[in-house]
């Protein structure tokens, strides 16, 4: 499996260049802010009718990802859907979501767009610990847990004249970058988000390879 | 005799001033329908143009508004309704005039809405706005005439579309409503005509007096310009002279960034503290509000600026306008020389500097078209229909309606008076629906159709859509400010792109001033003042238009002379080293120059071989044929490496020489290549962000909602690579390749160029590069090849800065 590999906590994980995280030893691939059904909620809102693909297209990579990490596991970092109604996928969504979950371990973390327990089953909570990790959607802010891996800021990075979706990670702590096609992000040096992380910290950009550089 | 009521006659004798034959012809044709006035600054067009109205009022009777008066800046309205007053005072007419545009508060919008004045000033933006609610049959109740000012130049772009398809609504509205336009010279004003009546009706021209030839010559200086670039401040000196020797100067450059460098370095040689000042769009308001009154009251030798000033607003003394750069274009060219000596019948005086060697043949070629009146222009083509989408939004946010009535209305419009059904209904799907292949939002249709009548589904939608009105796309930008210990005054905005660029330390220049970046905040740049440090230069967005087809033309004209008597001796002196040493690029024919550019290592970068093509086709239309054509390569196995585009050629560089050039300008396979290939260029993603946001299928980004969710806004090149992939016929694909094509792309140019050479291709291999091809060499927006160049250089970027920091190995933070 390519990737970038690097260790946090003790736990040998790799960023895919697709922006989803590999944990080889654990089977188990972790997503974060899928954001699914983002269109139709836009459109219920009564604003712009966007391109009506994205769910199509999310799952669409997702199922590329398990095919090539034969995971037997999935962690959803949460914001998987847009809001509560988003997650009652249309039909034939919903039948290729089920076909990708089948046989497999499937975790909902909550998020901001999706608190409380959705529909497409699985398991649910607001956060999981798996070994040295603990999976949530916000890092905690403070002294935090060592080995949070989480979602929710979408960071994303510019080098050599590109902005792309990156993985942040200093040692202690990993903030996963958005996976869900409709989605945009906020740059890894945002107040908001650079102090989360320590003096040497890296940012792993997401694209053709994972490249990974000090932010 | 003239045809002023007599309160007018008096006033105007009062004052000792002529009514003006057009003036008077106005006033006599004030029943048309449609008129247009063509006179040149200066002439009183717009005192013309109101005659007719203030006439009409004088009377009192009138309720509620009579005019509307539109204009393509809120500075004019303003401008206006201050020359208006004075009339209006004297004469103690009856009237009430207000302007009313996004800058002034919202109770006084609010109260003009329940009691409109008898004459509106505003801009077409507003005016859309107006048409938006549901009270606009009530706000245009007794509507009689509507004046166009500077029609000329909202005729070029997509705001005019949008203006003729509210008049279509107004005269809906009110059937007796009566159009004129204000115009600039033109080359076809029949067009503008056509333009601004109503379909079918005619609209007479009336042409005022031109006014005598203007004064206008080329400025040499001592040194020679430089072979590329440029940006004139080699001729710093000479334009100190000429500020010197003149009350009022106005300096125009084609770029912000270019206006930018040389006001820094005419300030550093201002030995004597002349009081000038700079001008441009990024500015901030304030600091442009200064310079305007600055100038009005008289301050100012001379400013230095770009198309912000192009506009008629009354500059006061201005007796000299300098244009640096090749104007590209001559109708722009007149209409800035128009600025100088602001009075009618004296004749204008202009310089005009070319900024480089190729800039000395374009000025030539541009001063023979001043003198022969000739002026240049490209038919604009019909209506676009991410405009019309964006009509029909905001029909439904007023009023249910039906759409066969909505389309005959519509085609009333001048632009879109050849609007087949077909089209009309894709934009009412695409309104309703979206418009996709694939069946989506059954419940959430943004209209809906009830009895006949289409409507918005969700009333509350109408507000998004007002937020959304207008067809100005500008790039994002950043406002710049000083930091608060030093005043926190505001400077004015740089690209989203370029402040991306920016690290804490670094320089740039705004408004004339170095600046170190401090800090970003709330979307703000944050700066203190760093007289002295060198700074990098602001990439403001400037547009760079492309030379026309009537100055390239002339161009070859004069490169086609056996001798250049009129030319400076040293570009007299490189075009005949060109003639000895290989050929001088022919009309009818394509020159295409081969030689060897150096071994690997040195410059331009590892290819050893480059061919130079002359195309003359204007820089958009070079720049996409380097795309095109070094994408045939690469097929062809010639293994090119990268290109640079000029308005006058292209040159590409690789590994190998091209021997045969034939099989490389097949239209067909050019066109093929345009299809797939060109389709994800960043040209066409800058062509769509610009379609979807007008359309609605995006909505802007309000500075309030940017802050508080800006990493919930996703770009609109995911839209544009979504909507390929999974619904290539999709409408908005459609307008994004239409509009490219006549736009970025402009492979009208290209097609244009292939049927002029009718496949008469001179290609010459020659020992090393030539006079001509040499400053393409210095040129800047070198484009590199390879899909994978991308990856490599962010890989090599990230090596260097993992080995800075200490990070050899791949574990972050061990």
């Amino acid at each position: 499996m390519p990737g970038y590999r690097f260790d946090l906590c003790g736990a040998g994980l790799a960023a895919l260049a697709s922006g989803a995280l590999f944990w080889p030893d654990e089977g188990a691939l972790i997503l974060s802010d899928l954001h699914l059904g983002r269109s139709d909620r836009i459109a219920r809102l009564g604003g712009a009718l966007l391109p009506p693909y994205e769910v199509t297209d999310t799952l669409r990579r997702l199922q590329a990802d398990l095919a090539a990490t034969a995971a037997r596991q999935v962690i959803c970092l949460g914001d998987s859907f847009d809001d509560p109604a988003a997650a009652d996928l249309a039909g034939e969504h919903r039948r290729r979501l089920a076909r990708l979950m089948a046989g497999r371990r499937w975790v909902w973390i909550e998020g901001n767009h999706d608190p409380g327990p959705l529909g497409p089953g699985g398991e649910h909570g607001r956060e999981l610990r798996l070994g040295p990790l603990t999976f949530r959607h916000v890092a905690r802010t403070g002294g935090g847990t060592p080995g949070e891996v989480s979602g929710h800021f979408h960071p994303k990075l510019r080098l050599a004249g590109q902005t792309r979706p990156a993985f942040l990670c200093d040692g202690a702590r990993l903030i996963l970058p958005a996976y869900g096609t409709y989605t945009g992000g906020l740059d890894a040096r945002d107040p908001a988000l650079r102090p989360l992380f320590g003096p040497r910290a890296l940012a792993i950009l997401t694209g053709r390879a994972p490249v990974a550089v000090p932010f | 005799m003239s045809t002023l009521p007599p309160p007018f006659a008096s006033w105007f004798a009062e004052r000792g001033w002529q009514v003006h034959p057009h003036q008077d012809d106005l006033l006599a044709r004030a029943a048309e329908p449609a008129l247009l006035l063509i006179a040149p600054t200066g002439g009183g067009k717009t005192l013309a143009g109101f005659l007719p109205t203030l006439a009409e009022l004088a009377d009192g009777r009138h309720r509620g508004l009579h005019t509307l008066y539109i204009s393509p800046l809120k500075a004019l309205a303003a401008d206006i309704r201050r020359n208006l007053g004075r009339p209006i005072a004297d004469m103690g007419l009856p009237i009430r005039v207000e302007d009313r545009t996004g800058d002034i508060s919202h109770a006084r919008r609010q109260r003009q809405r329940a009691d409109p004045p008898h004459i509106l000033l505003t801009t077409p933006e507003s005016l859309a706005l107006l048409l938006s609610y549901p009270d606009a049959p009530h706000i245009f109740a007794g509507l009689s005439r509507v004046i166009v000012d500077e029609i000329h130049a909202l005729a070029e772009s997509k705001r005019g579309d949008q203006l003729m398809l509210c008049l279509a609504r107004l005269q809906s509205l009110c059937p007796g409503l009566r159009r004129v336009g204000l115009s600039a010279t033109v080359e076809d004003p029949a067009a503008i005509g056509r333009f601004l009546a109503p379909h079918p009706a005619p609209c007479p021209v009336v042409l005022a007096d031109p006014g005598p030839d203007p004064d206008i010559a080329m400025l040499e200086t001592e040194a020679p310009p430089p072979w590329a670039g440029g940006g004139g401040r080699h001729a710093i000196p000479a334009i100190l002279d000429e500020i010197r020797r003149h009350r009022t100067t106005l300096i125009f450059h084609n770029t912000r960034a270019q206006a930018e460098l040389f006001f820094r370095d005419l300030w550093l040689a201002n030995d004597e503290a002349l009081p000038i000042a700079i001008h441009h769009g990024s500015l901030a308001r304030e600091a442009r509000q200064k310079v305007e009154a600055a100038m009005v009251a008289g301050d100012l030798r001379a400013i230095v600026c770009t198309g912000s000033l192009d506009l008629g607003i009354d500059w006061g003394d201005v007796d000299l306008v300098i244009q640096v750069g090749a104007p590209k274009n001559v109708k722009r060219l007149v209409q800035r020389i128009g600025r100088a000596n602001h009075r009618y019948n004296a004749p204008s005086k202009a310089l005009i500097l070319p900024a480089n060697r190729w800039e000395v043949v374009e000025c030539q070629a541009a001063l023979q078209a001043v003198r022969a009146r000739d002026l240049d222009g490209t038919p604009r083509g019909p209506g676009p229909l991410d405009v019309l989408c964006q009509h029909i939004l905001i029909a439904a946010s007023s009023a249910p309606f039906a759409a066969d009535t909505l389309y005959d209305e519509v085609r009333g419009a001048g632009p879109y008076a050849g609007l087949n059904r077909a089209d009309f209904d894709a934009c009412l799907t695409f309104c309703a629906t979206g418009g996709y292949a694939l069946r989506a939002y059954d419940q959430w249709h943004r209209l809906v159709e009830k009895g006949g009548l289409w409507q918005l589904r969700d009333p509350r939608a109408a507000q998004s859509i007002r937020m959304n009105i207008g067809t100005i796309t500008a790039t994002e930008t950043l406002k710049v400010r000083l930091k608060p210990r030093f005043g926190g005054a505001a400077l004015g905005e740089v690209e989203e792109e370029f402040a991306a660029t920016l690290s804490p330390g670094d320089t740039f220049l705004i408004g004339g001033e170095v600046v170190r970046h401090e800090a970003l905040r709330d979307l703000t740049v944050e700066v203190s003042r760093a007289p002295g440090r060198p700074p990098r230069v602001a990439v403001f967005s400037g547009t760079r238009f492309s030379t026309s087809t009537e100055l390239c033309a002339r161009m070859l004209a004069i490169l086609a002379q056996d001798r250049w008597p009129g030319l400076p001796a040293h570009t007299a002196d490189w075009l005949m080293l060109q003639r000895q040493v290989s050929q001088l690029p022919r009309a009818g024919r394509l020159l295409i120059e081969s030689f060897p550019v150096g071994a690997p290592g040195t410059w331009p970068g590892p290819g050893p071989e480059a061919i130079c093509l002359y195309g003359f086709a204007g820089r958009n239309a070079q720049q996409t044929l380097g795309l095109l054509l070094t994408k045939r390569m690469e097929d062809e196995g010639l293994h090119p490496l990268g290109f640079v585009a000029s308005d006058h050629a292209t040159m590409i560089w690789g590994l190998d020489p091209v021997t045969d050039p034939a099989p490389l300008f097949d239209p067909a396979r050019l066109r093929a290549g345009l299809d797939d290939w060109l389709a994800g260029n960043a040209v066409m993603k800058r062509t769509f962000r610009s379609v979807a946001l007008v359309a609605g299928l995006t909505e802007r980004n309000h500075p309030g909602r940017r802050k508080t969710g800006r990493q919930a806004t996703f770009s609109t090149d995911i839209l544009y690579d979504t909507l390929r992939r999974h619904d290539p016929g999709h409408l908005m694909l459609r307008i994004t390749h239409d509009e490219a094509m006549r736009g970025l792309v402009d492979f009208g140019r290209i097609e244009e160029m292939l049927a002029r050479i009718g496949g008469r291709i001179d290609l010459l291999r020659l020992p090393r590069v030539t006079p001509l091809a040499a400053p393409l060499l210095l040129e800047v927006g070198k484009v590199r090849l390879q899909g994978r160049a991308r990856e490599r250089l962010m890989e090599e970027e990230a090596a260097r800065l993992m080995a800075e920091a200490g990070l050899a190995g791949p574990a972050p933070g061990g």
